[in-house]
This record gives structure tokens, C-alpha cells and sequence, in this order.
């Protein structure tokens, strides 16, 4: 019995950095109706960013983060405004396709520059420490950190898009882009923002994803595969919802493992594909009039 | 002295030319009106002016600036508002929500949100539902009092009366005069000829993307006016 608790704790952990993964996913796709598919590659760039920073400063993965993610803001925005902004519009299928093309290239580069071997950060003792519930089942430090950093980031994200100016400017521009620039609001503007802080998230669960296991060059569209399946599990524009689907992967990719190794992965697509025949909409659909 | 002034203007939608060679001057303070059926092309010079479709024009001046060349989300900074067709509040944002954007430029002026509240008292009833939930006239009252919160010197209200009923259009266009007070210029695209007329200082009448007929109501006669709208006289 304990052991089939610790399963689940443990597959709750795990969850809180596929909602990480997904949170970043789900901002692009809610404000800029834009499916992102070099997500997960962005998420291995800005670990392989982390391990650049760590090597010339010294710094630890955690304090790397104050470089990291300006630097990946710095890159959502630009990409969003020299780029991606010039594929938007009726058709879903540019962006689709640009982003996919970007995903090759951020392999292809990451590949050249630092070799298909696999890497990982190093965090230090909090790596392995953890606290005994009780016999049989312990709470890993690091997962829980991880955990905890995905509640306060959709917790911090929900604050900024419900009550502040630029939230509001994000969901009047994502509801309506035209009339928002009647607004006043540069809609090219406010994309490039949006893009650089759902990059800022890719930088915070590049680092954690980093330190909890390998990565190397080409693990990128795995990883886009989970933020993906969060996100639909929890239903599309909703930041609850993507916890919510993380922790549903999570735990019965550790529930598969716990029957069989080798059925650690597919657990995982099963379950989403349960929400998906019963849930098309996922579990928190985002209600709209339009 | 012509706070806007345009001169021979042209839009086009791709290859569909949309507007040929239209001249327009608005006083400070003035109402003027445009008039016109259907896919005259009022709507498509409204647009032209906020920056939203692509134009040219040998003389396009705001307050002796020019607009050519300028995005849209400038020309709101300028001091252009606009109430568009069909309302268009923002379906993810409460009522105030849909106020407060209107501010988004933070143009120092009068209109407050108090203000919208005094001028549109049942909007205050109703802040925190979704805008989209409201009725027709109600919505309409969110347009306006959005457009007003960016504290335009001018107004741009493009069809206001269409899909309301005569009571709720009879309230919506009592809310003009007091905005005119504050010296806002008002340009109201309105199919609803006899609304034009009573709150226009001056009209222009437009006819497959020109001007056919421009005036002060009193001044032009019934069949002038139907002449200029439909392109065809009464007798």
C-alpha cells in the first residue's frame, strides 16, 4: 500500500515539471493562437545556456537563472517580433510549419556546437536529499522545489493576467487583435512581451529539468510531447489546467513504471489519451463567447 | 481652423479599391456625419483614419501632424478614438476591464471611470460580468465609454444604431451631446439617414467609395440626399 502512495507522490512531483514544461506552451498558445512546436527544443537550449553560464561563472544552476532567463526573454522577443509575428494570421499552418523548421535548426546548432553527449547540471547535495514521511516514503527536496516553483509560477502568471495593465493587454489582445490596437495597444509589441516571459518559464524548467536528468541536443520534441499533452489534458488557456495535466502524466507515467519499467512512457500517452475520448475539450475548458 | 483634414484619399482591400479619392474636413467641435448604403465605403475611410487599413492620401493631417505612415496603435495616442461597428468588447474582460483598456495610453483628459458611471449609469451595476453579457444597447455603452477613456479630441462612431432598437438608439445618441460639450470633434457613420441629420452639423454623403454629396442639413434638400445615397432620384 505505502508503496503504491510513494507512486503516486512521486508522480505528483513529477508533475510540477511537466506543468512547467506546459505553463510556457499554454501562454503562446492562448495569446497567440500559436502552436509552438520548438518548445521543448527551447527548453534544452536554455539548459545548454545554464551549463555555459555555469562553466564560465561558476555560479550554481539555481543563481545561473539570473543570466539565463534575461537571456531567453531576450530571445522570445525577438523571435517573436522578427519572426514569428510575420506567420500569424487566418491560417494555422505557417507558424506550424516556421516552428517546426526553428526546432530542426535549434537541434542542428545545439548538436554542432556542443555534441550529441549527454549532459547534466550539477546542484549539489539538494540533488539527493529528502525528508521521511513516514517508512517507506520520502519527499525528494528537489522534486519538491520543482513542484512548489510550478504552483507560485501559475500562481504569479494568474496574478499578472487577471490584474494587471499588461495582463489585461494580453487577453484583450489574444480575445481580438485588431480592436485591441484601437486600444492603443500594440499587438506586435505585446506578442514579442508574451513570447519573452513564456521563455522566462522555459528558462526556469530548462534549469530544473537539467539538474533533475540528462539532456542532450535531441531530447527537445520528447519534451515538447509532454508540455503538449499537459496542456490538452488540463484543457487549452487554462494555467490550472496545465498543473492539473502535468500532475495526471506524472503520476501515471509513474504508475506504468511501477507495473513495468518499460511502460514508464506509454502510461503516460494512455492516460491522455483517456481525458482526450472523454474530455475532447480537456478538464478546464476555457469557456469564451466568441 | 480643420482639425482633420484629408485630402483625395484611396484604400484598398488587396486588389478591391475601396475608397477613390475622398476629401474630408472636421472643425474642432464639429459633428459631421457620413452617410451611405451599404458597402459605400464609410466604414472603410473610418479604418483608413484610425490606421487599421492601409491608405494614401495627398494630405492626411491630425491637428497639423500627419497620419500617413502611422500605426494604429499611435493614432490613438494622437487623440483618435474609435466606437467600431458591431461593438467588438473584448469577451475574456468584465465590463470595467473593458472600460479601463480603453485607458490603456494613459492620455491625461476628463473621462474618468467615474465619469463613463455618471454618463451610463447601468454599466456600474453590472462591472464585474463579462462585457459580452450584456444586452445589445448596453454593450454599445461599453464601446463608447471604452473609446472615451482614452480621452479623445475626436470620436469616431461607426454605425452606432445598427441591430438596436429605435428606444435603446434613442438613449445611445442622447449621450452625444455631452461628449461634444467637452469639445470633442464626433465623425458617426450611420445608415439611419434621419439620425444623421438631427445630430450633424454638417454630412457627407458617400457612393461607391467617393463623396457624391457633402452639406449642412438644412441645406440640402430630400431628394438631393436620396440622389447622393442611392444613386438614383425619386423622380
Amino acid at each position: 500500500m505505502i508503496e503504491w502512495a510513494n507512486t503516486i507522490v512521486q508522480g505528483i512531483l513529477t508533475g510540477g515539471l511537466y506543468a512547467m514544461f506546459a505553463s510556457g506552451l499554454a501562454i503562446i498558445f492562448g495569446v497567440m493562437r500559436l502552436v509552438n512546436i520548438t518548445h521543448g527544443d527551447l527548453i534544452v537550449l536554455a539548459a545548454f545556456i545554464a551549463m555555459v553560464v555555469i562553466e564560465t561563472t561558476g555560479f550554481n544552476p539555481f543563481l545561473s537563472l539570473i543570466i539565463v532567463l534575461p537571456i531567453m526573454f531576450v530571445i522570445g522577443y525577438m523571435l517573436q517580433r522578427g519572426i514569428l509575428n510575420y506567420t500569424l494570421g487566418d491560417d494555422l499552418l505557417p507558424p506550424l510549419l516556421v516552428t517546426f523548421g526553428l526546432s530542426i535548426v535549434i537541434q542542428n546548432v545545439l548538436l554542432e556546437v556542443f555534441s550529441a553527449d549527454s549532459q547534466r547540471l550539477k546542484a549539489g547535495a539538494i540533488e539527493t536529499s529528502s525528508i521521511q514521511l513516514v517508512d517507506g516514503l520520502s519527499i525528494g527536496i528537489f522534486p519538491l522545489i520543482t513542484l512548489v516553483t510550478a504552483i507560485a509560477m501559475i500562481v504569479g502568471l494568474q496574478q499578472l493576467f487577471n490584474l494587471t495593465r499588461l495582463g489585461r493587454a494580453f487577453r484583450a489582445t489574444s480575445d481580438d487583435a485588431t480592436t485591441a490596437q484601437l486600444m492603443g495597444i500594440n499587438h506586435r509589441h505585446i506578442f514579442g512581451l508574451a513570447m519573452g516571459l513564456a521563455l522566462g518559464l522555459v528558462a526556469i524548467a530548462g534549469v530544473l529539468m537539467a539538474v533533475r536528468s540528462n539532456f542532450d541536443p535531441s531530447i527537445g520534441p520528447t519534451k515538447l510531447l509532454y508540455a503538449f499533452e499537459a496542456v490538452i489534458i488540463g484543457g487549452l488557456g487554462s494555467l490550472w489546467g496545465t498543473l492539473v495535466g502535468g500532475i495526471i502524466l506524472g503520476v501515471a507515467q509513474n504508475i506504468g513504471a511501477k507495473i513495468d519499467p518499460g511502460w514508464q512512457i506509454l502510461a503516460g500517452h494512455i492516460a491522455f489519451l483517456i481525458v482526450l475520448v472523454f474530455k475532447p475539450n480537456g478538464l478546464f475548458p476555457r469557456t469564451r463567447d466568441d | 481652423m480643420s482639425v482633420l483634414e484629408i485630402e483625395n484619399m484611396t484604400a484598398f482591400y488587396s486588389d478591391f479599391q475601396a475608397l477613390f479619392g475622398v476629401s474630408l474636413n472636421i472643425k474642432k467641435g464639429e459633428t459631421v456625419a457620413a452617410i451611405g448604403a451599404n458597402g459605400a465605403g464609410k466604414s472603410t475611410f473610418l479604418r483608413s483614419i484610425t490606421g487599421l487599413v492601409k491608405n494614401n492620401a495627398d494630405t492626411f493631417l491630425y491637428n497639423g501632424e500627419t497620419l500617413t505612415g502611422k500605426v494604429a496603435s499611435d493614432i490613438v495616442g494622437l487623440g483618435i478614438a474609435m466606437v467600431p461597428e458591431g461593438r467588438k468588447l473584448f469577451p475574456s474582460l468584465s465590463v470595467e476591464e473593458n472600460l479601463i483598456i480603453g485607458a490603456y495610453q494613459q492620455r491625461p483628459g476628463n473621462w474618468t471611470l467615474d465619469r463613463v458611471y455618471q454618463m451610463f449609469p447601468k454599466l456600474e451595476q453590472r462591472k464585474d460580468i463579462a462585457g459580452t453579457a450584456l444586452s445589445g444597447g448596453e454593450q454599445q455603452m461599453v464601446a463608447i465609454g471604452r473609446a472615451l477613456m482614452s480621452n479623445p479630441d475626436m470620436l469616431l462612431c461607426d454605425e452606432l444604431s445598427l441591430g438596436l432598437a429605435p428606444i435603446i438608439i434613442k438613449d445611445i445618441y442622447s449621450a452625444l451631446p455631452s461628449i461634444k460639450a467637452e469639445g470633442v470633434s464626433l465623425l458617426v457613420v450611420e445608415q439611419d439617414i434621419n439620425q444623421a441629420l438631427e445630430i450633424a452639423d454638417r454630412i457627407y454623403c458617400f457612393q461607391e467609395g467617393r463623396i457624391s454629396l457633402t452639406g449642412k442639413p438644412e441645406d440640402l434638400t430630400k431628394d438631393q440626399i436620396a440622389t447622393a445615397y442611392f444613386g438614383i432620384s425619386y423622380d
